[in-house]
């Protein structure tokens, strides 16, 4: 471990600057300058679109003081708009390659190489404009947060998702000259759900409504952003990779709170059940009674989440998903650990599609096929969490199973745009499907009786009727630990 | 005590919860040895490979990964790959006790996190005596009788620090300096099971407070609203306490004359090197070895044992106290003192009897390594390649909270 304390220094951040950074700002005067001057208009969306109520609260987050593995999660109460966002890069490695692609075995580019500046660009801004617009659809959580344990998770994750917005920021203003800097802005202008000005990809204009959405969006679609964050640290352009990497880290913390709040709320729900002798988990009304989600409903939620995450990944045969990759951009999850020529010129890949009215595997080339490789690599990944939870029910002894839906159910992009399916993949008419509707995807009167349960719970250690505690405290905090001072000492 | 195991017979193995792991790869990606690896159910450690760096342990966003198990034989990569709930900690008597710091989940965790600081495993001084450990538990506690309780810092001062005294009567425990004891508050969280362990260090050496009394001191803070400090700050001479431990194999001083112990603290962090400082004092006072304080506090009126301490004689004690908050005066924090102080702690880290102790917040340990390193690069010396040999050798600890 010699090498411990000298990556200490290395990773160490340095606080003198008004923005928390360890690439060293302070002799980057112009980059500097361009960051402070985007800084109040931060702090100005922050304050208007971030958690609404809770501006004064101390809350207990975890904050980066070095990259290190020892430094990056310290823990202490803080009030959110003084919270040190900053920029964060996993260290330089100086013998990195790109690893794929046309440029595969060239140097990692540390600078934007002029060919690929304009693609470069979108990439991070597309990727920059999710981080505030999560903020934003889940800014009046706060009000109906089950406990403080919950509240305090939601303001972590808001707070890093600010974070990886100035991420996103240093990029452009570093890397792209004026019209980074014209984009940054335009990142602080859209607003989720804005007639005018949207934010740019559809998952993120839909309103996060109760808690339970946010606990699926949590697990389904910012598991998204892990996979176009892993792609992107992949990237042979070395300071997005590297800003990348460092986001990851960031990210399991998102992946934690929706898995658990999921699985915690299956495990109030069958609890309940047992407890009041009911054993038919379709039994909704009895369920409902017991002030918690009748499995069913948890089904459907999941099946609107899946299927509007996966919209998110694009067209499944993308010629722009095949540019990114050849230009050595954007990689495949996991690239370096994939066995192939990191090429992809000869290579086919298996792709769902709709053939004379059926869905069919159709062999596709790799390079325009990636962004279905993405997206297959997502749905495992999906699985791997539903499973657990499938596990609560089935200790509870409760016959239900929760599934993920087809990839054709409930599509707005890509190959099932125009077709409607039903969650195990077959092919219906309208008809059938507005009939059928309702019992796939959550109804308004399963959003009422849902909003029903939003009740406030802030007591340390208490939670709401519909969730279950934690197995675990954050840092390792006692049960009745107070996350979050609400009204501040 | 019981038997010495035979060498190796145990071993403390690290495990990752598959109830609460959420696969995210964090820790797999974080390792620096490589010890992680996992399949489409479980992430798991190869107890070959793990040096107990717990570089894994803080990015973990599910404290999943701060499993420990004493074994006998290792759970194998297949078994853990299998499982969907972890084991129980085997019953493997009181001798499996013996080779670790405690056995209790929460008490291990305390104190793993505690040393984590040093960056790497951690060994005893080869000269320390023989710890006990974990001869009360949850399961069978020890009842102490409160002998002393008062504040030691200045009143009308925001930090309320107690010195608190407990008899052991006729029960045997058995400490020694450097090592902890818990406390479980009475009572239930409001989720109606038992309070967590609080921890606290040993102040009094192992002789007892008044040698040969069979009791403890501690040096505890009282903090706002917190369960256990305000528990103990309130506790009445006479009244009983439960108490779990003792605890901590590894935070010990050396058993040699010719030892030189270097301590760094903050606040209540300086409990165990009243410990440290009243051992030598008793048991060897003319002792060759230097023993050497950096204590830390806002101010004088706010550090604990201030009285006390300037009674200490130079010859046994050379003791740093800096503040930072004297009115008028330049705040100053223990590193700055290091600093100030460069070449005796220069040529103290070039002896192979130095041995180096931090404790206290876990926010001073960045600030002390920096200043330790900074020294090092002055006096022509590489802290990066002497702190891992250091740590090796039992010569360099850290317990921070």
């Amino acid at each position: 471990m010699s090498g411990s304390s000298a990556s200490a220094v290395l990773g160490a951040v340095d606080y003198s600057t008004k923005i928390p950074n360890n690439v060293n700002l302070v002799s980057d005067a112009r980059v500097l300058k361009a960051l402070e001057q985007w800084h109040p208009g931060y702090i100005d969306w922050w304050m208007t679109m971030g958690p609404e109520g809770f501006q004064t609260s101390e809350v207990y987050l975890r904050t980066a003081v070095s990259i290190d593995p020892k430094g990056w999660a310290k823990f202490d109460y803080v009030k959110m708009p003084e919270y040190r966002w900053g920029i964060l890069l996993a260290p330089q490695d100086e013998n990195r390659l790109v690893n794929f692609g046309a440029h595969k075995g060239e140097k990692a580019w540390q600078d934007v190489p002029g060919e690929y500046r304009a693609m470069l660009r979108r990439l991070i801004v597309i990727q920059g404009d999710t981080e505030p617009a999560s903020v934003e659809q889940q800014r009046f959580l706060g009000a109906t947060a089950p406990s403080l344990y919950d509240m305090r998770n939601l303001f972590q994750v808001n707070v890093e998702e600010g974070r990886h917005l100035w991420a996103m920021v240093y990029l452009l203003h570093k890397y792209f000259g004026k019209d980074g800097r014209e984009e940054a802005d335009g990142l602080l202008q859209r607003r989720s759900g804005d007639a005018d000005k949207p934010r740019m990809l559809g998952a993120f204009n839909e309103e996060t409504p109760d808690w339970l959405s946010f606990f699926m969006f949590t697990y389904f679609t910012d598991r998204d952003g892990k996979m176009q964050l892993e792609s992107l640290a992949q990237s042979g352009f070395d300071p997005l990779s590297r800003t990348c990497r460092f986001m990851l880290t960031e990210e399991a913390h998102h992946m934690f709170v929706g898995e658990t709040g999921v699985g915690r709320t299956i495990e109030r729900t069958c609890e309940a059940m047992k407890a009041a002798g009911i054993e038919d988990p379709y039994e909704i009304a009895r369920v409902r009674a017991l002030g918690v989600i009748d499995l069913p409903t948890i089904q459907k939620k999941a099946n609107l989440h899946y299927s509007l995450s996966l919209d998110l990944f694009g067209s499944e045969v993308s010629t722009n998903a095949a540019n990114f990759y050849n230009a050595g951009l954007k990689g495949r999850f996991m690239e370096t650990k994939i066995e192939d020529d990191h090429v992809l010129t000869s290579a086919n890949y298996p792709v769902l599609k709709l053939v004379d009215g059926q869905i069919r595997s159709v062999d596709e080339p790799a390079l325009t096929a990636i962004n279905m490789r993405l997206r297959d690599d997502y749905s495992k990944d999906c699985q791997g969490g539903v499973n657990r939870w499938n596990t609560i029910i089935q200790k509870s002894g409760i016959k239900f199973e929760l599934t993920l839906p087809s990839v054709a159910f409930n599509r707005h992009i890509g190959e099932f745009k125009d077709i409607h399916a039903s969650p195990d993949g077959k092919l219906l008419t309208d008809e059938q499907w507005i009939k059928n509707r309702d019992n796939w995807l959550p109804s308004k009167a399963d959003g009422d009786f849902i909003a029903s349960l939003m009740k406030p719970c802030w007591e340390p250690g208490k939670y709401a009727s519909w969730i279950a505690a934690p197995k675990v405290g954050i840092d390792h905090k006692a049960g009745d630990f107070e996350y979050v001072r609400i009204y501040g000492v | 005590m019981t038997a010495q195991p035979a060498q190796g017979e145990f071993k403390k193995q690290h495990l990752i919860d598959p109830e609460i792991c959420i696969r995210c790869n964090t820790c797999e990606a974080t390792c620096p040895v490589n010890a992680i690896t996992h399949d489409a159910n479980n992430y798991v450690v190869d107890i070959e490979k793990c040096n107990f760096c717990l570089d894994c342990i803080a990015p973990c966003p599910t404290g999943s990964i701060d499993n420990w198990r004493v074994i006998k034989e290792a759970y194998s990569l297949e078994e853990q790959l299998s499982w969907t709930e972890l084991p129980k900690q085997e019953d493997l008597g009181d001798a499996a006790i013996d080779t670790v710091q405690a056995v209790d989940d929460d008490v291990v965790r305390m104190l793993d996190g505690a040393h984590a600081g040093a960056g790497g495993k951690v060994v005893p001084p080869a000269s320390a005596s023989k710890p006990a450990v974990n001869l009360y538990r949850r399961d069978k506690m020890a009842v102490a009788t409160v002998q002393g309780n008062f504040r030691i810092t200045a009143p009308g001062t925001e930090s309320d620090i107690h010195h608190i005294v407990l008899g052991f009567g006729e029960q045997v425990f058995p400490v020694l300096e450097g090592q902890s004891i818990g406390i479980v508050p009475p009572g239930t969280r409001s989720d109606g099971k038992p309070h967590d362990i609080r921890l606290y260090s040993i102040a009094s050496a192992r002789d007892g407070e008044k040698r040969n009394a069979n009791n403890v001191s501690l040096t505890i803070k009282r903090v706002k609203e917190g369960i256990g400090s305000n528990y103990m700050c309130d506790l009445k001479v006479g009244e009983k306490v439960e108490v779990t431990g003792p605890f901590g194999a590894t935070f010990l001083m050396p058993n040699d004359a010719n030892a030189n112990i270097v301590m760094i603290c903050t606040g209540t962090g300086s409990a165990p090197f009243r410990a440290f400082t009243e051992r030598r004092r008793r048991a060897m006072a003319n002792a060759p070895g230097r023993m050497i304080m950096f204590f830390g506090a806002r101010t004088p009126q706010e550090l604990p044992y201030f009285g006390p301490l300037q009674k200490v004689p130079r010859t046994l004690l050379e003791s740093h106290l800096v503040f930072s908050r004297i009115p008028g005066a330049d705040k100053e924090y223990v590193q700055d003192r290091i600093r100030t102080e460069s070449k005796t702690i220069a040529a103290l880290l070039t002896d192979v009897n130095t041995h180096v102790y931090i404790c206290g917040l876990k926010g001073m340990e960045a600030g002390v390594e920096e200043a330790l390193a900074d020294v090092c690069r002055k006096h022509g010396q590489d802290w990066a390649a002497l702190k891992p040999t250091m740590r090796a050798s039992g010569r360099y600890h850290v317990e921070t909270y």
